[in-house]
């Protein structure tokens, strides 16, 4: 098997070049949150006709890093009435199960920290991990608001990890594999050869198209629900549960909470560039590609579609509980199997 | 020499290990004055009433079991996404038969209402309510 790890070839598989491989993308989670929080921070003040944070700095781009200082000096606050190892451990379950999900995301052609052959299995499985940091933390402070926050969260990720699991097991049908790194290979040579438009082939594909296009979309929607943003943030609902599952934390453990939203933000849309998006290829065949060109490709796609969850975020109001699981389960449902019984009699054909 | 698998694995405790360093952090940096009415459970600053253990809506039960079917159908699903070409049109057709029993059951479910939330339905008066003595009929 040829290498897809860059530290591999330079530094060998040794302690060093492992400590390399799992924390290199630590950092970029780290970095990433910071600009997705001023970013967050400044598109919501030009949508809402505002300036946004301009006194941190130059132009307010030191504001997230002065939210990070506030939070990491603010006061822990444990409830009394609160179940106290399972409160605590609650950011760590959350984080934990976000950051585990970059292990197999492909940044570049020669990087994908861990080239398994269920890549795509994996990811979907870890998502629900978050699912139970967010019931641990609502059920553990004992408050009557984290509870219904939780207790909706959970209701909302499972009615929507079935349409997401649909998207995930047309590409599967379509690229015949789940290792992460071969689906992106498969979409290489121009953007007509995404599975957004039906994946490489010729002219014949053409019907399937309609079908990959409105999964993609399928996929989008559902990776809202599955990370809480709006129009689905009922679980969260400022104006009616306080914060949802974490209004009692404070401090470092609250930071936590936010930080995880954002790196399954990231992972969610970084999982959306993989599969539909042509991954690290290059939109214009041979143009531009190439291994650093690649991360370039990538981490772009991915920016983009966070830069529509944020968009979307200011745009839309919240939906309802019912209109919620109506558009989960009697609209998105019904239409992804459509899709993935269209895509699969494709294959079946071709 | 550590597999992939492996390292997959180290990323669970890297994870874990920086909220770790982060609480360590935070917990040498901030203060601590706990009282008992910052530590009360928080409800918009009144003193909490009733227990937060409330009753649930039923049909988050449902849900989860209809949840259940489905995820377990995808995990069936999987293996014959990866080989259903090589297996040919028998193995597609039994999928489709599979899927179709599924859809079955799930039409059943929807007939039944039963992914149906409730839906508030907001009281119109009418002119009769104004009447004394008359009793409200909400239909």
């Amino acid at each position: 098997m040829e290498s897809t790890n860059f530290v591999w070839d330079l530094m060998g598989r040794n302690l060093g070049g492992v400590l390399i491989v799992i924390s290199l993308p630590l950092f970029f989670v780290l970095l990433y949150a910071l600009i997705a929080i001023l970013a967050e921070l400044k598109i919501s003040a030009w949508i809402q006709e505002r300036l946004g944070p301009m006194r941190t700095g130059p132009w307010g781009i030191l504001q997230p890093v002065a939210e990070v200082i506030k939070l990491l000096q603010k006061e822990d606050i444990t409830p009394d009435q609160s179940s106290k190892l399972l409160y605590n451990l609650a950011p760590f379950i959350i984080f934990t199960g976000a950051y585990a999900a970059f292990a197999v995301i492909p940044f570049s052609e020669a990087f994908v920290p861990a080239d398994i052959n269920l890549g795509l299995f994996y990811v979907f499985a870890i998502g629900s991990i978050s699912a139970m940091g967010i019931v641990m933390g609502g059920w553990a402070s004992n408050n009557k608001y984290s509870l219904m926050g939780a207790m909706r969260s959970v209701s909302q990720l499972i009615s929507y990890e079935i349409p997401a699991a649909m998207a995930i097991l047309s590409v599967v049908v379509l690229a015949s594999s789940m290792n992460m790194q071969e689906i992106s290979r498969a979409q290489g040579g121009g953007f007509w050869n995404w599975y957004i438009f039906g994946g490489p082939g010729t002219w014949t594909k053409i019907w399937v198209v309609p079908f990959t296009f409105g999964l993609t979309i399928i996929y989008f929607i559902a990776s809202l629900a599955e990370t809480n943003r709006v129009p689905f943030d009922i679980p969260e609902g400022e104006s009616e549960l306080v914060a949802g599952f974490h209004t009692e934390y404070s401090g470092m453990k609250f930071a936590m909470f936010f930080f995880a939203e954002y790196a399954n933000m990231f992972v969610v849309a970084a999982v959306l560039t993989t599969i539909f998006l042509g991954g690290w290829n290059s939109p214009f065949g041979d143009f531009m590609q190439g291994p650093w060109w690649g991360s370039f490709w990538f981490i772009l796609k991915s920016f983009v579609v966070v830069l529509f969850q944020i968009w979307i975020r200011w745009t839309l109001p919240r939906f309802r509980v019912d209109q919620l699981m109506y558009v989960g389960w009697k609209v998105l449902l019904p239409l992804s199997f459509v899709c993935f019984m269209a895509i699969s009699l494709f294959v079946m054909l071709k | 020499m550590i597999s992939e698998y492996g390292i997959v694995l180290l990323y669970f405790i890297l994870g874990a290990v920086f909220v770790g360093i982060a609480m360590v952090a935070a917990m040498l940096i901030r203060p601590s004055h706990p009282n008992p009415i910052k530590n009360s459970t928080y409800e918009c600053g009144e003193i909490p009433i009733g227990e937060p253990w409330i009753r649930f809506n039923v049909r988050f039960y449902v849900i989860a079991l209809v949840f259940l079917l489905f995820d377990v159908e995808v995990v069936f699903l999987l293996p014959w996404a990866l080989v259903f070409k090589q297996l040919g049109w028998f193995a597609f057709i039994e999928m489709i038969l599979f899927v179709v029993i599924l859809m079955a059951g799930f039409i059943y479910v929807w007939r039944k209402g039963d992914l149906d939330w409730e839906k508030p339905k907001p009281y119109i008066a009418k002119l009769e309510d104004l009447v004394v003595g008359k009793k409200k009929t909400n239909q």
